[in-house]
């Protein structure tokens, strides 16, 4: 493990992008992560993207929003947070990128757009990261956390920027693009048949929505790609600290390898990994543990000394696994957070975890 | 209820809920219990990793069906068998492009990018053609129930409405047809049912509350009980006084550290089964907490033994 603290890595860099699986606590470690930084005198602002809906309420921000709502609170930094909205950064990223209004309108208009922007696997990822760059690019912040949609596979969120362009990348854009009057009036023979293979697939309306929505982007390409560029740049060196969130449960930290698998394969590396709802020490070893209840099982200690069994089975188990996963992660800081009494609905709980996360 | 009259009730069970909740270790749990009951069970895993195949000791077999367990030699009382199937909706295109048709075409249409292009031009195809898949093993009737071991968190959703998306969205063709006659399978409750999975903690209740909700009223697919898993065996004696036990200080105090966590645990757990119940009126299956590191065939046994308990102890319902 290395020697760094948290404390430190929340000094040093300017974006922190949070990724785990679900159920692990990851949109409440990104908010405590952001007020950390608050406390240590930064102006940080964390993107969350489905917030329990108690947390949202006690940020003020149960709406969702694409400008950061600031947090008040007793620290010498700035907090602020907001909860993403993918369609309208969708929205606001095919405005900024058109040539006029009139391309922009004719865009978000079509009823294929409304399908990409709403659910396409991968556009929550894509307006994670659109989001991110436009509140690094304003200068208004020290740091920005961005709290990631649970999946699988980390690659997913580092090539979602690319998305938009490698979808005009794709060789069928380059051919409706080529001709400009809807399927049947492609020119080139090949990539009408293809075509009209496709129309048999999903129906004629649907391909031709499809070749209006590609043929709409004309000329704007480049915009897509330079962004993209730019965002996997500022992901891809020292700016940009990954942290990784697993619970000490067998299924997530074996997802917490196989994350850090795949982000090595992008040459890339975890800065941090925060070990979420650990089991209270008991203070006694495990052979410990299980010669005492043997020696209590026939007395009015036998169920007590079951439930110390139980705990000290469970947090040995996890004190294994951490050990496996920080032994895999050598050079990144780990942090553990107990398990607490309760979920984190408020402020002064986030301000817990933070100051466990930084002590 | 009989449990073999519970596995009856539906042919295809959907086995969804957010990750972290043991929503694997469920559908094989699910399969299992059902194997004992005589009924000879595919379980399907959609998420691309055959994660239930170390739960049976078995080895994964990568999209081939394996037989995990098989017991059909066995009639008295009769048990069945279990195969393991993975499909990936990638596959699932493929495949359906493929047997529609298309065959000549799928590299082609594979390495030009189209395939994308038709993902992209109706959202939800590739989940769709997995139910498409699962409901053309339906049809074939090789097995007496199918359990599902849906995609985790908001994508179970998104798997679920995904037929309804695409018979709105691809309003003619061959897919649009494909649509209606998932649709057909899922909001029929005597062929189709989804059982929800949570853990006894408040933001996992939460999230099963609103998923029901949504699943039942918005998609009109029945909802069979719920499975609550680690749930804390309750333990008799922890109100024994610690001052009497002839240990030493640190045996005491590591007694005292168990007693008011699992207490703790115990009273956390209690208000969100309560509050479950009150919420959602719906019958739960409690699977107890194992302490043990990892989940193989013992523990799955110990499982299975409590989920046919549990069914045992529904009403008999008439039909």
């Amino acid at each position: 493990m290395s020697t760094a603290t948290f404390a430190e890595l929340l000094a040093q860099r300017q974006v922190v992008i949070v990724c785990g699986t679900g159920g692990v606590g990851k949109t409440t470690t990104s908010a405590a992560t952001a007020l950390a930084a608050a406390e240590a005198g930064r102006r940080a602002v964390v993107v969350t993207i489905d917030p329990a809906k108690r947390l949202a309420d006690a940020l003020g921000i149960s709406e969702l929003g694409n400008t950061p709502t600031v947090i008040n609170g007793p620290w010498p930094g700035l907090l602020a947070a907001l909860m993403l909205d993918t369609k309208s950064t969708f929205d606001e990223v095919v405005r900024r990128n058109a040539s006029d209004d009139d391309q922009a309108e004719r865009i978000l208009s079509s009823r294929f757009y409304r399908n990409v922007s709403g659910t396409l696997s991968g556009t929550q990822d894509y307006m994670a990261i659109e989001k991110l760059a436009e509140l690094y690019d304003s200068g208004d912040w020290d740091l920005v956390v961005v709290d990631t949609p649970p999946t699988r596979d980390a690659l997913a969120f580092l090539e979602a920027p690319q998305m938009l362009s490698r979808l005009l990348d794709n060789p069928i854009y380059k051919l409706v693009t080529a001709g400009n009057r809807g399927v049947f009036g492609i020119a080139n023979k090949a990539a009408q048949t293809v075509v009209r293979q496709l129309a048999r697939v999903v129906g004629a309306h649907v391909v031709d929505e499809a070749v209006a929505f590609f043929q709409s982007f004309n000329g704007m390409e480049k915009g897509f790609k330079d962004r993209a560029e730019a965002t996997l740049a500022l992901m891809g060196d020292e700016r940009t600290a990954f942290v990784l969130v697993a619970s000490p449960r067998s299924d997530t930290l074996d997802e917490a390898r196989y994350f850090l698998d795949r982000i090595r394969q992008a040459n890339l590396d975890a800065a941090a990994v925060i070990v979420n709802r650990m089991l209270p020490s008991t203070g006694l070893s495990l052979t410990q543990a299980q010669l005492l209840h043997v020696s209590l099982a026939a007395t009015d200690g036998a169920g007590v000394s079951r439930a110390l069994l139980d705990l000290a089975t469970a947090s040995a188990a996890d004190d294994d696994r951490v050990a496996d996963l920080a032994e895999a992660a050598p050079h990144a800081v780990l942090a553990t957070v107990p398990m607490l009494a309760d979920d984190v609905h408020d402020v002064d709980g986030l301000r817990v975890i933070a100051d466990l996360l930084t002590r | 209820m009989d449990p073999g009259r519970f596995f009856a009730s539906s042919r295809v069970l959907i086995v969804a809920g957010k990750g972290g909740v043991g929503k694997t270790v469920s559908a094989a749990t699910i399969a299992s219990a059902a194997s004992r009951s005589g009924r000879s069970v595919l379980l399907v895993e959609v998420a691309g990793r055959s994660a239930s195949a170390p739960i049976f000791g078995v080895e994964p077999q990568g999209y081939e069906q394996v037989t995990a367990v098989d017991e059909t030699e066995q009639d008295d009382p009769p048990r069945g068998r279990i195969v393991l199937q993975s499909i990936t909706p990638d596959q699932a295109l493929m495949e359906w492009l493929t047997t529609h048709g298309f065959k000549g075409i799928v590299t082609r249409m594979a390495s030009s990018g189209i395939l994308e292009v038709v993902a992209t031009a109706t959202p939800g195809i590739k989940d769709l053609l997995v139910l498409g898949r699962i409901k053309a093993f339906e049809s074939e009737g090789s097995f007496d129930l199918i359990v599902v071991d849906a995609p985790a968190a908001g994508h179970a959703l998104g798997f679920l409405r995904s037929p309804a998306g695409v018979r709105d969205a691809a309003r003619t063709g061959t897919i649009h047809r494909q649509a209606v006659e998932v649709l057909d399978l899922i909001s029929d409750p005597t062929r189709c049912q989804v059982v929800l999975v949570t853990i006894p903690e408040e933001t996992p209740v939460n999230e099963l509350i609103e998923t029901s909700f949504a699943i039942e009223d918005e998609m009109g697919v029945r909802l069979g009980p719920v499975v609550v898993n680690s749930v804390l065996p309750t333990l008799a004696g922890l109100d024994a006084d610690l001052v009497s036990l002839d240990v030493s200080d640190a045996e005491r105090n590591a007694l005292q550290t168990a007693v008011t966590f699992r207490a703790g645990r115990a009273a956390l757990q209690d208000e969100q089964l309560t509050r479950l119940g009150a919420e959602l009126p719906l019958d739960q299956f409690r699977l107890p907490q194992l302490f043990s590191t990892t989940i193989g065939p013992d523990e799955l046994a110990v499982l299975t033994e409590a989920l046919l308990a549990e069914i045992e102890a529904l009403p008999e319902v008439e039909s």
